[in-house]
C-alpha cells in the first residue's frame, strides 16, 4: 500500500513538473554545458546538440548521444550556414547560434530515449508523429516510471564509441579470453594478451578473426579449460579497448607461454621478447 | 521384511545409479563424436582445398586470355582463403602448422595482388610466371602428402581425438601416424621456402619493416631508469623494476614497472637513444569533469612538450571516462599516415594515461615530398560520383607493398555513411577505401 502511494505522489509530481516544463519549453537552463563539443564526444551535450541540429534539419542520423561522423558534417553544415568558422568543434559562439535557431524539448527525448523507442525530432514536424513506440510494453512501462523518478539526473547515450572495425561483441569475447588468460596479472600483463591476440589476427600464420584465433584449438588453454566463459571484469574490458588502440606492452609478441607450466620444448626455441608477470612473450 | 524393502530400494537405488551413469556416458560419447567430427571436416576439407588449389594453378599457368586471368586469380585467393580457416581449426602447438599457414598465406597474397592489377596494362612478369610455377611444383607436393594422410587416416580409422589425448597426456615423441603424416608436410614446405621464397616472394609477407628514427647512444639500464623516474616524477625510494628485453625484440628496449599510491605503470624505453616508446598508466578514473576538447589539450600540450611539434589531431573518441587521440606527423599541408602517436587521458584530472609512439619511431623520416602533378579537381573525379566529397587533404599512405605513396585524401558521405578515400596523387589510382566506423549502438538497449 505504502509503495502505492508513493508511487501516486510521484505521478503527481511529476505531472506538476511536466507542466512547468512544457511552459517555459527551452528554459535556459537546459541548454549545453559549458565544454567545448568534439568529435568522439559522448554524453548529454551530444544528445542536446544532436536534437537540436535534427530540429533545423541539418542532422539526420539517430539522437544517440554519440558525436559521430554523421553529428560532425551535420555541424559543419550547420557552421558553413551560418557563416561560422568551419572546425566541426561546438563551441560558445555555435552553442549561442544553435539555442536561438532552434527548440530543445528534454523531456520529449528523455523520454523516448529511456524506453529505446525510434524517434526523431525535427522542427515543424508534430512530435507524436516522430514516435515509434517499442513493442515490448511492460519494459516500457517499468522504464517510464523509473524516469519519474529521475528528473533531474542526466541523460544516457545509446550507443557506444568502438574502434575501426571491431564491434562491442569481439571486445567483448577477447574481454573473456583475456580474462580467462590473465585474470591474476597486472594491468599491462592483461593488455600484453589482448595484444597477442590481435598481433596473431594481423599475423600471416594464423586465422584473420578475432574468434577464429580464440577459438583455434589449442591455442589458449582458458579456451579448452573452459575458463573463457568466466564473466571478465572492466580491467579485462579495459585492457582490450587499449589493446585496439594500439597499445602493445609485448613488443609485437605472437606467442607467451608460462614458463612455469609449459611443456612443449617447441615453445622454448622461440625467440623471446620479453617477461611480464607470469607470461613470456615470444616471436 | 525390512530386510527385505531394504534389498529392493538398495537394488532400485543401484539400478537408477547405473542408468544415470549409462546416460552422462552416451552424452560425453556424443560431445566427443561431435568435437571429432568438427576436426574431420577441418582436415578433409583441407585436402580437398588443397588439391583443388594445385589444380586452379595448374590452369592458370595454362591460360593465355587475361580476361579469364583475374578471376582465375581471385578463385585461388578465394580457395587459400579457406584453406586457411581449415588449418585454423586442427588441433595446434604440437602439430607445427607454421609454415603450411604461411604458405598459404603467400599464395593467397600474391593471387589477390596479381588479380586486382590491370593485367592487361601490366601482365604477369617473367619471374612472377616463375614464382606460379614453384607455387604449382609445391602446391602439388603439399597435396600428395596431405593425401597421404588422408589414406591412412581413413584405413586406420584414425581419430583426431586420440591425438588430442595424446597431446594432453605426454610430451614424449610419440607414434601417430597423423602428426608424423603433417610433420611430413610442413618439412615439405619448409624445403620451398628456403630454395625459393626468398627470391621471388620477397615483399609479400605481412613483416613490417625496422625502426628508422631511432638515432643516438645506447642508454644504460640506470639510465633508463633516471630517466622514466624523471617523466613520471618519481620517488627515488619507490621501487621500480626494470629489464632488457630478449633476443626477439625487434628493437632492443627497456621495460619498468611500478606502483606507487596512485597508480600502476608501465613504460618502454628504447634502449638505442633512450626515447620511451610507449607507456601506460592505471588506475580508478572518477567522475568526469573535463570535455573530450580539454583533455585534447593537454594531450597537444604533452606533445609540444615532449619534442614532439607538427603532429595534429587525427581522431577523437571518448570512451567511459577516458578520451583516446590519434595524431599524425603533418609536413607542410601533407598529413603522414604511417607515422602515428597515441594518446589516452583522463577526463577526471586531465592526466595523460597513456602514449604510444612505437608507429611514429618506425615509419618516420626527414624527406620533403614532391608536389603532386595531378591537380586536386582531377583526383576528384576519380572518386567514386555517388559519394559526397565532403572534406580532403593531401596525404602520404602505405601501399600494399609497404611503400610510401602521395595521395589524395577524401572524406565523403553517401547516406548515413563516411567513407575515406585514397587517391594516388601521380598516377590517379585509387589505392584503398576505408569506411569509417566508429559508433555502435548499444545492444543492451532495444
Amino acid at each position: 500500500m505504502r509503495m502505492k502511494k508513493k508511487g501516486i505522489l510521484l505521478c503527481c509530481l511529476a505531472s506538476l513538473l511536466f507542466s512547468v516544463t512544457t511552459v517555459y519549453p527551452t528554459h535556459s537552463s537546459y541548454a549545453f554545458s559549458n565544454q567545448v563539443i568534439q568529435h568522439g564526444a559522448t554524453g548529454e551535450d551530444v544528445i542536446e546538440l544532436q536534437a537540436r541540429l535534427q530540429y533545423i534539419g541539418f542532422y539526420n542520423g539517430k539522437i544517440d548521444g554519440v558525436f559521430g561522423w554523421g553529428t560532425y558534417w551535420a555541424l559543419r553544415n550547420f557552421q558553413y550556414e551560418f557563416g561560422l568558422d568551419i572546425d566541426g568543434l561546438a563551441g560558445s559562439t555555435v552553442k549561442e547560434k544553435l539555442v536561438k535557431a532552434s527548440q530543445y524539448d528534454k523531456e520529449f527525448i528523455r523520454k523516448n530515449i529511456e524506453s529505446g523507442n525510434q524517434f526523431t525530432y525535427y522542427g515543424g514536424t508534430p512530435k507524436e508523429q516522430q514516435v515509434k513506440k517499442d513493442k515490448n510494453n511492460q519494459k516500457k512501462q517499468a522504464q517510464n516510471t523509473q524516469t519519474e523518478e529521475d528528473q533531474g539526473t542526466s541523460l544516457e547515450p545509446t550507443a557506444v564509441n568502438v574502434p575501426n572495425g571491431f564491434s562491442q561483441n569481439d571486445i567483448q569475447l577477447m574481454a573473456n579470453a583475456v580474462y580467462g588468460e590473465a585474470r591474476g596479472e597486472s594491468y599491462e600483463g592483461q593488455v600484453a594478451v589482448a595484444a597477442v591476440i590481435l598481433n596473431r589476427i594481423n599475423s600471416p600464420t594464423f586465422p584473420n578473426t578475432v574468434s577464429g584465433v580464440i577459438f583455434e584449438p589449442r591455442a589458449f588453454t582458458a579456451v579448452a579449460d573452459g575458463q573463457i566463459w568466466l564473466t571478465p571484469n572492466d580491467k579485462a574490458k579495459r585492457a582490450v579497448v587499449d589493446a585496439i588502440n594500439g597499445w602493445d606492452p609485448t613488443g609485437e609478441a605472437i606467442y607467451y607461454f608460462n614458463p612455469d607450466t609449459a611443456t612443449s620444448s617447441w615453445i622454448w626455441s622461440r625467440p623471446q621478447i620479453k617477461r611480464i608477470g607470469k607470461h613470456v612473450f615470444c616471436m | 521384511m525390512i530386510r527385505w524393502i531394504s534389498i529392493v530400494i538398495l537394488a532400485i537405488a543401484i539400478f537408477a545409479t547405473g542408468a544415470w551413469g549409462y546416460q552422462e556416458h552416451q552424452e560425453k560419447n556424443a560431445i566427443l563424436v561431435q568435437a571429432e567430427n568438427n576436426y574431420q571436416r577441418a582436415f578433409h576439407d583441407l585436402t580437398y582445398q588443397v588439391d583443388l588449389l594445385h589444380d586452379k594453378i595448374g590452369t592458370t599457368l595454362a591460360m593465355n586470355t587475361k580476361e579469364k586471368l583475374s578471376p582465375q586469380l581471385i578463385e585461388i585467393w578465394r580457395l587459400t582463403s579457406e584453406a586457411q580457416t581449415d588449418v585454423g581449426q586442427l588441433p595446434l602447438v604440437l602439430l607445427p602448422f607454421n609454415k603450411t599457414e604461411e604458405f598459404l598465406s603467400n599464395i593467397g597474397e600474391f593471387s589477390y595482388r596479381t588479380a586486382v592489377r590491370d593485367l592487361e596494362q601490366e601482365p604477369l612478369s617473367d619471374k612472377e610466371v616463375d614464382t606460379l610455377n614453384n607455387l604449382y611444383k609445391k602446391a602439388g607436393d603439399i597435396k600428395n602428402e596431405l593425401r597421404k594422410v588422408q589414406h591412412v587416416v581413413l584405413e586406420d580409422n584414425l581419430r583426431w581425438m586420440d591425438v588430442q589425448m595424446a597431446l594432453v597426456s605426454t610430451d614424449e615423441p610419440m607414434d601417430n601416424t597423423i602428426i608424423d603424416g603433417f610433420e611430413t608436410v610442413e618439412e615439405t614446405v619448409k624445403a620451398y621456402e628456403e630454395s625459393d621464397l626468398s627470391s621471388g616472394l620477397t615483399g609479400i609477407s605481412n613483416e613490417t619493416h625496422e625502426f628508422r628514427f631511432i638515432k643516438g647512444e645506447n642508454i644504460s639500464e640506470s639510465q633508463a631508469e633516471e630517466q622514466i623516474r624523471k617523466l613520471f616524477k618519481l620517488d627515488d625510494e619507490l621501487e621500480l623494476t626494470i629489464a632488457e628485453s630478449g633476443d626477439g625484440a625487434q628493437l632492443p628496449m627497456y621495460s619498468a614497472s611500478f606502483q606507487n599510491e596512485k597508480e600502476h605503470g608501465y613504460i618502454d624505453i628504447s634502449k638505442q637513444g633512450g626515447h620511451p616508446l610507449s607507456f601506460m598508466l592505471n588506475r580508478e578514473i572518477n567522475e568526469k569533469n573535463l570535455s573530450l576538447n580539454d583533455a585534447l589539450l593537454r594531450a597537444e600540450k604533452f606533445l609540444k612538450a615532449n619534442g614532439f611539434s607538427d603532429m595534429v589531431m587525427f581522431q577523437s573518441n571518448q570512451y567511459e571516462n577516458v578520451g583516446v587521440f590519434q595524431f599524425l606527423y603533418q609536413q607542410g599541408d601533407v598529413r603522414v599516415y604511417p607515422d602515428k602517436i597515441q594518446m589516452k587521458v583522463a577526463l577526471d584530472d586531465g592526466e595523460i594515461l597513456g602514449f604510444v609512439a612505437t608507429d611514429f619511431y618506425r615509419n618516420h623520416e626527414n624527406t620533403e615530398y614532391e608536389e603532386p602533378s595531378l591537380a586536386l579537381e582531377e583526383a576528384k573525379e576519380r572518386v567514386n560520383p555517388t559519394v559526397t566529397i565532403q572534406d580532403q587533404h593531401l596525404a602520404i599512405v602505405e601501399d600494399d607493398f609497404k611503400e610510401r605513396i602521395l595521395a589524395y585524401a577524401f572524406l565523403g558521405t553517401k547516406g548515413q555513411d563516411t567513407y575515406r578515400i585514397f587517391i594516388d596523387a601521380n598516377t590517379g589510382q585509387e589505392i584503398k577505401v576505408e569506411k569509417l566506423k566508429a559508433v555502435e549502438t548499444k545492444w543492451n538497449i532495444d
